[in-house]
């Protein structure tokens, strides 16, 4: 193991005596690590909130939380009350008002799809301009990384993830795996008890995500009071609307560089319409998934028509055939998995 | 006889702030760090007990700070220090190493004199600590 070569001993109370006095600069110029309010402000001051705004730099990642994410509107005003309750606090801390700090760990529930991680991105973004995480990263685990697979491999595994995830956001997606009701010696259990220990002690170095379906992560919750009562904010991610799907797609086809004629654009919502219908539909990602396809059919059609030159607008449109292939439009039962 | 040893030696003991700096620095550079513990701190004794393995992929020092803790709390009255390790090529060795908890008292070292052949002298420092069995030392005095 790593041991340094020759460490000294200083002998003697002669050497170190001269050096002991507090002459070294390292030691009071600690740096950017100390607290905020080392001296409360009087009573009558006033405090400037837009300022403090401005300074922590949270409009700009609430803007664009606004502009890039569609939809999701009751996620938004959640953040904005958890942004605001944050932004208030620090400035209460400046009268000396401590009301400790808050818990930050959060629950995400909703359908696959609906933006749970990257809304989770965001918030790890904004908990560091406020302050409250040093680093600002998201680790993003599941089951497998937390739970070992033999007598005595969780703890170390988990601790492992929670000290990477330090300074940051823990993300655990389908956490209702950690918990399987059926089998009393699942490790998943042990998984748990490190987990809220963390939670609770280390509630200064790193907040905990848990992400799932609504109604397994409610279960998770009945059977585990502990880790329910430990979360303070419970955000559930609503499925988008028909609208918001083709705001999403027509978004993503933007991002690609590419465009829909105006009869794809039809042809687009009616794909959506039923696709949305059918099962294992997973919103946002599903859409992501037609417009890969459609670049797919998209790129085959221009390679088949020879001879004719293309243009730049051949190269971006989309037309109504690169959609009606899907086999959506084809198979009147739901059953068959959209391609 | 306070016991100096690695980086920071000629420095008053760090706190925990101070301690949390240097960790973060040298997770700055991408050393990854480890914590080792012993109550025989001779001079000569490089082969400290490894408190768990070392610390890759870390992004905050709040992680190092929790183990120093926890192996703080073990052996509240061993010598702990932090190391860190340069791996890169060329460097491949501790590039920081300092003690971050030691116990309350230390009774310190003796210089032992053997007469040889010729008139020639050994020394030896010799630990008073180590007097008493492993896992012993530096225990409350009875």
């Amino acid at each position: 193991m790593a041991s340094d070569g020759h460490p000294r001993i200083a002998f003697g109370a002669g050497a170190p005596a001269a050096l002991s006095s507090r002459s070294a600069p390292s030691a009071d110029g600690g740096g950017a690590l100390g607290g905020r309010a080392c001296q409360p402000e009087p009573d009558d001051a006033v405090v400037d909130l837009a300022t403090a705004r401005q300074v922590s730099g949270i409009d700009e990642v609430l803007d664009a939380m606004e502009q890039e994410l569609v939809g999701l509107a009751p996620v938004k005003t959640k953040i904005r009350e958890i942004a605001a309750l944050l932004l208030v606090d620090a400035e209460r801390a400046r009268f000396g008002l401590t009301a400790g700090r808050p818990s930050l760990h959060m629950s995400f529930t909703g359908d696959p799809g609906t933006g749970k991680t990257t809304v989770a991105l965001r918030m790890a973004d904004l908990l560091k301009r406020l302050g409250y995480l040093e680093r600002g990263h998201l680790v993003a685990v599941g089951r497998d990384e937390l739970v070992g697979q033999y007598v005595g491999h969780t703890a170390p595994k988990t601790k492992e993830v929670l000290k990477r995830a330090m300074g940051g956001v823990l993300f655990i997606d389908e956490a209702y795996y950690l918990y399987r009701a059926d089998n009393e010696r699942d490790y998943g259990q042990e998984s748990i008890e490190i987990l809220l220990q963390v939670m609770e002690n280390q509630r200064d170095d790193l907040v905990v995500i848990l992400a799932g379906y609504k109604d397994r992560m409610d279960t998770f919750f009945q059977a585990n009071p502990g880790m329910s009562s430990r979360i303070a904010h419970h955000i559930h991610f609503p499925g988008y609307t028909l609208d918001e799907l083709e705001q999403i797609g027509l978004l993503m086809v933007g991002q690609a560089g590419y465009r829909l004629s105006p009869a794809a654009g039809t042809t687009f919502r009616d794909y959506l319409g039923r696709r949305s219908g059918q099962p294992r539909f997973a919103n946002a990602r599903s859409v992501r998934n037609a417009v890969e396809r459609a670049r797919l059919r998209h790129a085959s059609r221009l390679v088949q028509q020879s001879g004719a030159p293309v243009s730049k607008d051949d190269l971006m449109r989309f037309e109504p055939g690169d959609f009606l292939a899907s086999r959506v439009f084809h198979s009147g039962s739901g059953d068959a998995p959209a391609t | 006889m306070r016991i100096t040893q690695g980086t920071f030696s000629y420095l008053p003991d760090l706190s925990d702030d101070e301690i949390k700096a240097q960790i973060q620095r040298a997770l700055g550079q991408g050393w990854p760090l480890s914590v080792e513990f012993t109550d025989d701190p001779h001079p000569r004794n490089t082969y400290w007990d490894m408190w768990g393995l070392p610390m890759f992929d870390l992004h905050d020092a709040a992680a190092v700070l929790y183990e120093v803790n926890e192996c703080r709390r073990a052996y509240p009255r061993h010598y702990i220090r932090v190391n860190a390790y340069d791996a890169a090529r060329g460097r491949q060795t501790v590039a920081l190493s300092f003690i971050v908890n030691r116990p309350p008292d230390e009774p310190g070292f003796r210089l032992d004199r053997q007469e040889t052949a010729d008139r020639r002298v050994r020394y030896t420092t010799h630990s008073y600590a180590t007097e008493r069995p492993a896992g012993a030392r530096y225990q409350e005095a009875r």
